[in-house]
């Protein structure tokens, strides 16, 4: 029987100290009009080697095309040691640390966690990580309105530029709460600073900044996060946590910083696998912390005054404070974050670095190259991180579906998100992507422009 | 400490890993970040050895018995791993054209489909990423379906004194009042305060069956009548479903929408905290309100239903489409156990867990609930022990620990005083069993003999009993360089 290891002799001891002699019985108190046969419909039970040929063949069957394709999910390298010491059975079956004095490997892990993820956005206090980045948003914006004791408003104000599925993730739960989004609008690939006129008198709890965006530009995150505390509002940052290495964290933005930066973590050695799971990170001032979601581990001592780790601040959560939490989440993605954490460490400050210059420099590689294609040109002059808007001179969904047919993503159509913009492509090139990766997907499409024109 | 922060390691031989050399950045210098953030500066061999180390210092269901109640801690099949792992898994874009991804929706069209069938209900969706956000996308359906109908009064959700802290906590994200019912002393719903708490205002009821007290709620066909009588729908919290597979589904409880833990009855790992996923089922009544997206069969061809074929769905719960990975590894164990093994899963899960409560009644321990079955988890409280000695459930969970054995979940259900949750699950077999009830025995009697030595509990682990109060009082959350360790 797989998983199950009782032998014969050990079931019939077993009932013999219950008392009944038939597992059946056990099951007596279920009343009979609610008993059913048996499980109709799941085919018979397949051997460790049968399920190993069966998903081996599936796997196989969606290949491993050419990513051009990021638009919140990138393509990066991850090392070995990463997922090799991720899965060690005393990480990956492990319960949450709910039991410290046997859980400090995972509580450690967790605290150096917080402290990469604090350092990388330049803020204080990050917690132990939320499902993905789109729910980690969210909850960013409930803890805004809930954190700003100056404005009561339940208005946040998006940019155009904010990640269209994060928008529409948090829409749902925000309504729940009687939040809304209000959009600013943007202006050749950033926020329209002159329209921010328009929203002086109702800047609502928190004004959010992408940056990068999600079009890839870079916003003008000083000018906004001056504006929205001028206004009393609180920043919630969206941000890319590999281009921190890079570019000014949001603890840095403008006159005092933001106040929440969040994300989405996988580009921190996650492997892409079909959306999830990745990880949300949240990150707060000190100031904010009774008022961040999720679970925090905390460094104490223990009765000989040795230093431990523990889960604290467990006031905030559902299963003391119930229907008066902070939120309802209680797992997190301890196994996803550990696997980031053993990528940064890996890594280091100049590692994450030269991967974040690598993207840069092979994205404007690829952008050049293509750009020189007639029929292809840049659409916005604001620089960029690992991400740039083309403008095709035909539909883009087909063309992609030329590219896909020949082993290439050739991006992220635009078209539906942001009608706006005409036939627009959203490009991406990692650090994976080589000269004649980008060679590749030149031709291709020169191919296709010329075969078409 | 037992192993320094790995912030503390400075080595010269840095960098695991070099990616291509590039070019500079072509980024203005006032978007640049002028200092470098605190990330460590350790070999590779030291990050290998840092890590498994840390790894080392934690109870986990490879090392340990981990009987932890409503967790549902079973082996985590090392093949499902490995096979969600396969390298064109893990490549594949979640926005990637479908020619490029029938293998992988096929396997989760078919866990739809398989899930439907365990649970009783007429759709699935795969995208909630935890329990507590299948309950989200649940009490979210229960509410635009009351609104689709133009039924705006419906704001309150019934929730049991008994039920899991995400409950309640989901019902008032979900923007729902909260009326709670207490349960009886044997363990089953008081029926005439639901009568009494019923009416137009009535949203739904959240219920977990087998409940958190370790039995089934016997009375659960007149509780559908009630609720549904009143206009309200049923939530069904899956966090016990391993105790009924292949017995009885939530469907046949007249249940309208259900959420499952994949991390618990369907073996994928709990990793320290999660990735969890909490897939949800629905009745037609609730099929129109599905979170999307989720993978539609035309012919031999798999699609995605999303906004546009979907237009009454409560939307979008994650950025692409759930946890895949996580989603993948519990396709992989249904497949190996098919119908007839997850039938056996809950056989022995149930007969796990009343051997061990028939053991420790036996040996003198006081079962919450002696005259119920157990479900695949029971109570017992140490209420007398801890009057007699002033030992508690902590010290005992405590103790446990030394005996080389992860404690059973403490205090938790609330009803019942200095209590012990205790869920064995099918993978243990019946020496683990036999060895947990002597070391229960021999903790006991010591709180007799020596109550003090009890309380000094744990004694073999990397730390002694932390300090809480000050963990929350002086909150020490980040690292900073030159900070003392």
């Amino acid at each position: 029987m797989p998983f199950i290891p009782h032998t014969e002799k050990d079931v019939a001891d077993m009932l013999a100290c219950v008392g009944v002699d038939r597992i059946e019985q056990l099951f007596e108190e279920i009343p009979p009009a609610l008993r059913i046969a048996g499980v109709d419909g799941i085919p018979p039970a397949l051997s460790e080697a049968e399920i190993s040929r069966l998903m081996q063949t599936r796997a196989r069957a969606d290949g491993e095309p050419l990513c051009f394709l990021g638009a919140g999910a990138y393509d990066h390298y991850v090392p070995a040691v990463v997922w090799d010491i991720a899965t060690r059975g005393e990480f990956y079956s492990a319960y949450t640390p709910y039991q410290a004095e046997a859980s400090q490997g995972t509580l450690q892990v967790v605290y150096e966690f917080q402290t990469m993820l604090a350092s990388l956005t330049g803020l204080d206090v990050s917690n132990a990580s939320l499902y993905d980045g789109a729910t980690a948003f969210a909850e960013a914006c409930l803890m805004a309105v809930r954190a700003n004791r100056v404005n009561k408003s339940r208005r946040i104000l998006v940019p155009r530029l904010l990640s269209p599925v994060f928008r529409a993730v948090a829409s749902g739960i925000l309504a729940g709460q009687k939040v809304e989004l209000v959009e600013l609008p943007m202006l050749d690939g950033c926020t329209d600073i002159q329209a921010l006129a328009d929203f002086a008198g109702e800047s609502g709890a928190a004004v959010v900044i992408q940056n990068p965006t999600f079009l890839g530009t870079l916003d003008k995150v000083d000018e906004l996060t001056d504006w929205a505390h001028a206004h009393g509002a609180l920043v919630i940052a969206v941000t890319n946590p590999t281009s921190l290495a890079l570019l000014k964290p949001p603890g840095q933005w403008g006159q005092t910083g933001a106040d929440i930066a969040c994300g989405e973590g996988q580009p921190l050695g996650v492997p892409l696998s079909s959306g999830g799971p990745y990880f949300g990170f949240m990150v707060c001032r000190q100031a904010l912390v009774r008022q961040m979601p999720g679970r925090i581990v905390g460094r104490t001592v223990d009765r000989e005054g040795k230093p431990g780790f523990t889960l604290t601040l467990q006031a905030r959560e559902q299963h003391i404070r119930r229907s008066r939490a902070t939120s309802n989440i209680c797992t997190n993605q301890g196994l996803i974050a550990t696997a980031a954490t053993i990528y940064m460490s890996l890594l280091g400050s100049s590692g994450l670095r030269e991967v974040a210059v690598s993207c840069n420099v092979n994205t404007h590689a690829l952008v050049d190259t293509l750009t020189a294609i007639p029929g292809v040109s840049r659409l916005f002059a604001a620089p960029f991180f690992h991400e740039a808007v083309l403008q095709l001179d035909r539909p883009v969904e087909a063309v992609l579906a030329e590219l896909s047919a020949q082993g290439i993503l050739g991006g992220y159509d635009l078209t539906a998100d942001y009608p706006e913009l005409g036939n627009a492509l959203l490009v991406c090139a990692t650090e994976t992507r080589s000269a004649s990766d980008i060679g590749k997907y030149a031709a291709a499409l020169t191919k296709i422009f010329g075969a078409a024109v | 400490m037992n192993e320094p922060l790995i912030f503390e390691y400075e080595s010269a031989g840095r960098k695991g890993f070099t990616p291509p050399a590039g070019e500079a950045a072509r980024i203005p210098a006032e978007w640049l970040r002028k200092d470098e953030p605190v990330l460590p500066r350790a070999s590779e061999l030291e990050v290998v050895r840092h890590f498994t180390r840390l790894s080392q210092l934690n109870f986990s269901i490879d090392t340990h018995f981990y009987p932890l109640g409503s967790c549902t801690m079973k082996y985590n099949p090392r093949v499902c791993n490995r096979l969600a792992m396969l390298p064109q898994f893990l490549a594949r874009h979640p926005l990637g054209p479908v020619e490029h991804g029938q293998g992988f929706m096929q396997t989760m069209y078919e866990l739809q489909e398989m899930l439907q069938v365990v649970v009783g209900m007429q759709a699935v969706s795969l995208t909630p990423m935890a329990g507590a956000q299948g309950e989200y996308a649940g009490v979210a359906m229960i509410r635009a379906y009351h609104e689709s109908r133009g039924d705006h009064a419906r704001t309150q959700i019934i929730v049991p004194d008994a039920a899991h802290g995400t409950n309640p906590a989901t019902a008032v994200v979900c923007g729902c009042d909260v009326v709670e019912i207490p349960t009886r002393p044997d363990g089953d719903i008081d029926l005439d305060r639901l009568r009494a708490v019923v009416g137009p205002q009535t949203a739904g009821i959240m219920l977990t069956n087998p409940s958190t007290l370790g039995v089934f709620e016997r009375q659960i066909a007149e509780i559908a009548a009630i609720v549904h009588g009143a206009g309200g729908l049923l939530y069904y919290d899956g966090a016990n479903l391993n105790a009924i597979m292949g017995k009885t589904h939530p469907g046949a409880m007249g249940f309208d929408v259900v959420h499952m833990n994949l991390h618990k009855t369907f073996s994928t790992p709990h990793g320290g905290g999660g990735p969890g996923s909490g897939a949800v089922g629905v009745n037609s009544r609730l099929q129109p309100f599905l979170p999307v997206p989720y993978v539609q069969k035309c012919g031999d061809h798999y699609g995605w239903d999303t906004e546009k074929e979907c237009p009454q769905t409560i939307g979008r719960l994650s950025a692409f489409m759930g946890n895949a990975g996580v989603l993948l590894r519990a396709y992989i164990y249904m497949r190996m156990l098919g119908a007839k093994g997850m039938q056996r899963v809950s056989e022995f899960a149930v007969l796990n867990a009343n051997y061990l409560m028939a053991r420790l009644v036996a040996a003198g321990f006081d079962a919450a609930y002696p005259d119920r079955r157990a479900s695949h988890e029971f109570v017992i409280t140490l209420k007398q022990m801890e009057r007699d000695t002033g030992v508690s459930a902590m010290d005992f969970a405590k103790a446990l620990l030394d005996h080389g054995f992860h404690a059973p979940t403490t205090y938790f259900p609330l009803l019942v005083p200095e209590c012990l949750l205790i869920e064995p699950t099918e993978s243990e077999s019946k020496h683990t069993l036999d060895g947990f009830v002597e070391a229960m025995i021999s903790i006991r009697d010591m709180a007799y003999t020596d109550a003090e030595k009890v309380k000094e509990a744990p004694l073999t682990m990397p730390v002694r009993r932390l300090d809480d109060v000050r963990a929350a009082k002086q909150p020490d959350l980040t690292w900073l360089p030159g900070a003392a360790t």
